[in-house]
């Protein structure tokens, strides 16, 4: 079991060698194949997960199952797992049968489509274990690659218009990270993720073109990598990608984009930015707060007025990683553990709601939600499951949301009780919009004679959801269960944060004195 | 001692006594009856003379008292021309053989033009340099104008010429001006005369001489002759241009600037930061408007040179280092691109279209899906190869003071990942159009798949060509 977490994460690549190999002729039947092959390639992968989770020990706040290979260059192939990775690790091997399963309708060039989602997979996976600067930035922009097909070739009407703009700008924004990297790698020696995370990297201030740099390279660093994770998280102003990208792409790729890939983001403040420059950190925390309750606000706002469904979500997406950063960046043991739950809980609820936007639009062929309404007469369980998802939205106590928005919003307020008020705003627009969607799509008397035939869901689609309703309620009720298990590493995050902090005041009091 | 200075330039006099007596035979014979065979000897003698140089060369070894140096930069640098040289024989042979260019002239210019390229990168002294320059520059004027009933081809070939001619004008008078100044042509002996610092008379000829170099490297703002000749050229000429003479002249570029002015790496780090970062960004931007893949393949070759010059910029070890690994990473991204666009037909007649590209991922999936491999390595995106040639050279402007000329350069590869996948786009997203032939040549479908595969799977190592770039670098700069 030496190797268990380099098996879990290229299983899905062997499965797409295997697909692109192996599998011939575009009829029916060689579709079929290639759904159930890519199926059972991802469940192998969630049960080859499990014993990740089994074999993980909650207590030790290290790395854990760490394999270490000489690379080039003097960098390692080294990957590894800790409280705060594994359960992206789970969140991304648990999502994706269920997102294959999603896409059992598609009837394009369907071989081609399984084999985009399972390299995807295996790109997601190596972000959240990989333990070197440089691994991590290949499987963080490959995964550019897959994405850009999947808006590109099974996307929308103007889906040309959403990849190229999904690319170019989450490219320009990681490309200044490796600018990042390259600094840290001449100045560390290394590129070993836990030694660059003992490492302390200058602080000292200097000029650059007549501005002071507080924090000194640090603040550098800390917004080279900054410019790369609030594009991916997205965080507002930088957000405009995600909407358009969100509408072109097909169902299960918004489910992936909105589940999983955002939450990159989140995960690379919590793996570097934090640790790594604690000082960039605190000069430009305040920053981040702000922008975060903004982004919580306006984009609220913003939904409220969509015609769009998926824009509509897309946009509640925004607000809800606005609680995620606020919680990051608050740095105290419930803002940190809010922000991985809010993240784990919106990647089963996001998810679901673009399900739920899916199963519809497979019926209708439309996503305005004008389209729409009374759909409850002759959809009751879709109405049920589209309400359920709807509150844990919302924040609806007992579902996952609540406990996410609840403990950003406690770390918040401990830091900076304005940024509390501002964002605790958001909750209620968010129960606006949410709602107000709801009713407008399933409630009332079913009047559009469009929609006199439409049909229940399926039994698939039943057995979609079921996995994702039982998360979100089971996390809503206990979620211990998340939280024993990220606990000991945000603890010894926040604690060498904060000890650094400490150091770093000290000896600028010592300079100044 | 004669005897021993024939012995180490023996792999060029090899290949140049082949390329006369080959011609010779040629010419009394059956001429061009005799040119498919002359291409594949060709290319098999290059490979051979790859072979031959990767094993046999040991050490640095000096010939005619420092006018030819031969050590483990030029061999790094002698194997990649080699090869790549062999495989654009290869690659051409059935398309000049469809279009009646392929003439017994075509595969011993090309020889004689790598003798050039070959004594380029062991020059020892700026005699030597401007021979093998002169040698290569001549050979490749003509197959440039190989097309000669072509209007474009002809005007390629005289572009190449009067601008080719006018940088080697600038290089001789820069040679000439550091003769006057150092009194010698010697590189070893121009190193001792800057040795505390280098007189204004010396800093001009040094001037004269990178403004040459980047020439031929087609860096701007000297580049203009670039996208002509790209695409008047025919293709397989194209190909070659795009490589073997690239790596030559980077390699020249390198052994001047660091053999000869080593001392005084302040004084031209700048100029070549310069031609660096605006290649880069010209390469870029320029390219985004081209509909012709040619002419496309043009501006990226001088985007290409701007990282490859960051990487020379640096004024290290490790940046040669860097640029080494950058050019033998570029040259093989190429040789499967161009395998591509030599395969672009319809009804048999080559196109260079961009938009004929509708739609061929339907059509020949594994082709396109190849291509993309390519196009993202050049784009420079991980996990391709081609984002560890930037991240090389990256390191190396760090690492040489340069962090702003590193911040440039992503930025410009933003740019330039656009018309990368803008041809992405045509062959994923766009809509049906008028198909291009579906039959490939078996050569070029391997050059391009064998392309594609190291592309993916040099991830892995690089085939460790980490330690010999190291060592070739190690052998230049002391």
């Amino acid at each position: 079991m030496g190797n268990v977490l380099s098996l879990t994460t290229f299983l899905p690549l062997l499965g797409a060698v295997i697909l692109a190999l192996f599998l011939r002729g575009d009829d029916a039947a060689a579709q079929r194949n290639a759904k159930w092959v890519a199926l059972l390639t991802t469940v192998t992968t969630f049960i080859a997960s499990l014993f990740i989770l089994a074999n993980f020990d909650p207590a030790d706040p290290g790395f854990q199952m760490v394999e270490t290979r000489n690379w080039l260059l003097g960098l390692q192939y080294k990957m590894g797992v800790d409280g705060i990775s594994i359960l992206f690790v789970m969140l991304t091997t648990f999502l994706m049968p269920l997102v294959i399963a999603s896409c059992w309708d598609v009837g394009t060039r369907v071989k081609e489509y399984m084999i985009a989602f399972l390299l995807l997979e295996t790109l997601m996976l190596g972000v959240f274990l990989a333990l070197d600067l440089v691994l991590f930035y290949l499987f963080f922009e490959a995964g550019l690659i897959p994405m850009f097909l999947i808006i590109g070739i099974w996307g929308g009407k103007n889906r040309i218009y959403a990849s190229f703009k999904f690319f170019l700008y989450t490219f320009l924004g990681s490309v200044l990270m490796l600018v990042a990297m390259v600094a840290m790698f001449a100045d560390a020696g290394t590129t070993d993720i836990p030694t660059l995370m003992t490492h302390t990297f200058g602080t000292e201030n200097f000029s650059i073109l007549g501005v002071q740099i507080v924090g000194g390279m640090q603040t550098l660093l800390w917004l080279a990598f900054f410019a790369s994770f609030a594009v991916k998280m997205p965080m507002w102003p930088v957000h405009t990608w995600l909407p358009d990208a969100h509408v072109q792409a097909p169902t299960a790729g918004s489910v992936v984009l909105a589940a999983i890939l955002l939450k990159m983001g989140g995960y690379g403040f919590l793996r570097f930015s934090l640790p790594m420059f604690p000082v960039g950190s605190e000069v430009m925390g305040p920053l981040v707060l702000w922008l975060s309750a903004i982004a919580i606000v306006y984009t609220s706002l913003v939904a409220l007025v969509q015609e769009d469904m998926k824009k509509l979500i897309a946009y509640s997406s925004v607000a809800h990683m606005g609680y995620v950063t606020m919680g990051i960046f608050a740095v105290n043991q419930q803002g940190v553990d809010g922000a991985i739950f809010q993240m784990i809980s919106h990647g089963f609820i996001s998810g679901a709601l673009f399900l739920c936007v899916g199963v519809i639009y497979d019926r209708m062929h439309t996503r305005e939600i004008d389209a729409y309404g009374g759909l409850v007469n002759r959809m009751p369980a879709y109405a049920l499951i589209f309400m359920f998802f709807t509150m844990a939205n919302v924040g609806l106590p007992g579902t996952s949301g609540f406990i996410g928005e609840f403990l950003t919003l406690v770390g918040i307020f401990q830091v900076n009780t304005w940024v509390a008020v501002v964002a605790t705003s958001g909750v209620i627009l968010s129960a606006a919009y949410a709602l107000w969607l709801y009713r407008r799509v399933v409630m009332g008397d079913l009047i559009k004679e469009s929609l006199k035939t439409i049909t229940d869901m399926t039994k698939r689609e039943r057995m979609i959801f079921a996995p994702l309703v039982a998360m979100t309620l089971l996390l809503g009720v206990y979620p211990a269960l998340v939280l024993d298990i990220i606990g000991p590493s945000v603890n010894a995050l926040v604690g060498n944060y904060e000890t650094a902090l400490a150091t770093f005041e000290a000896a600028t009091q010592f300079a100044s004195n | 001692m004669i005897s021993a200075d024939i012995q180490i330039l023996m792999p060029e006099i090899v290949l140049a006594v082949y390329a006369m007596g080959a011609l010779l035979a040629a010419v009394y014979t059956t001429k061009d009856g005799m040119a498919p065979l002359l291409t594949w000897a060709t290319s098999g003698l290059f490979v051979l003379l790859a072979v031959w140089v990767g094993i046999n060369g040991q050490g640095t070894n000096i010939a005619f008292d420092g006018m030819f140096v031969d050590d483990g930069f030029a061999r790094f640098a002698k194997i990649t021309i080699l090869l790549s040289a062999a495989a654009v024989l290869l690659m051409s042979e059935s398309y000049m053989q469809r279009r009646g260019l392929l003439r017994f002239e075509y595969p011993l210019l090309v020889a004689l033009a790598v003798v050039g390229m070959m004594v380029m990168v062991s020059a020892g002294d700026l005699m030597a340099l401007y021979m093998g320059l002169e040698l290569q520059s001549l050979s490749l004027y003509v197959v440039a104008a190989l097309r000669r009933d072509s209007v474009k081809s002809t005007e390629a070939g005289l572009k190449y010429f009067v601008l080719g001619a006018l940088s080697s004008g600038l290089l001789l008078y820069g040679a000439s001006l550091t003769y006057g100044f150092a009194g010698t042509t010697l590189f070893s002996g121009i190193i001792e005369a800057t040795a505390d610092g280098a007189s204004l008379g010396l800093l001009f000829g040094l001037v004269f001489l990178l403004a040459g170099f980047a020439f031929k490297v087609s860096a701007a703002p000297f580049h203009m002759w670039t996208p002509d000749v790209y695409e008047g050229s025919p293709t397989p000429v194209t190909a070659f241009f795009a490589t073997a003479p690239k790596v030559a002249a980077m390699g020249l570029f390198a052994r001047v600037v660091h053999d000869a002015f080593g001392g005084i790496v302040g004084d031209w780090q700048q100029i070549v930061a310069f031609l660096s970062v605006v290649s880069m960004f010209l390469g870029a931007i320029a390219a985004i408007g081209q509909t012709d893949i040619k002419r496309l393949m043009a501006y990226s070759s001088i985007a290409h040179m701007g990282f490859a010059l960051m990487g020379l910029a640096a004024g290290t070890a490790f940046g040669v280092q860097a640029m080494l690994i950058y050019m033998a990473i570029y040259v093989t991204m190429n040789i499967g691109t161009f395998a591509f666009i030599l395969g672009m037909e319809r009804d048999g007649r080559p196109v260079t279209n961009i938009e004929s590209l509708r739609m061929y991922s339907k059509r020949q999936p594994l082709r396109a899906l190849a291509m993309l491999v390519l196009l993202f390595s050049l784009a420079g995106v991980p996990p391709m190869v081609g984002f560890f040639g930037k991240f090389y050279v990256l390191r190396a402007a760090y690492d040489g003071g340069l962090a702003w000329l590193a911040v440039a350069g992503v930025i410009a590869s933003v740019i330039g990942a656009f018309y990368y996948l803008r041809i992405v786009y045509y062959m994923y997203f766009g809509e049906e159009g008028e198909a291009l032939d579906g039959k490939m040549n078996p050569v070029l479908w391997t050059f391009l798949m064998a392309s594609a595969l190291i592309m993916v799977v040099g991830v892995v190592n690089l085939f460790g060509i980490e330690p010999m770039a190291a060592a070739a670098a190690a052998t230049l700069v002391q």
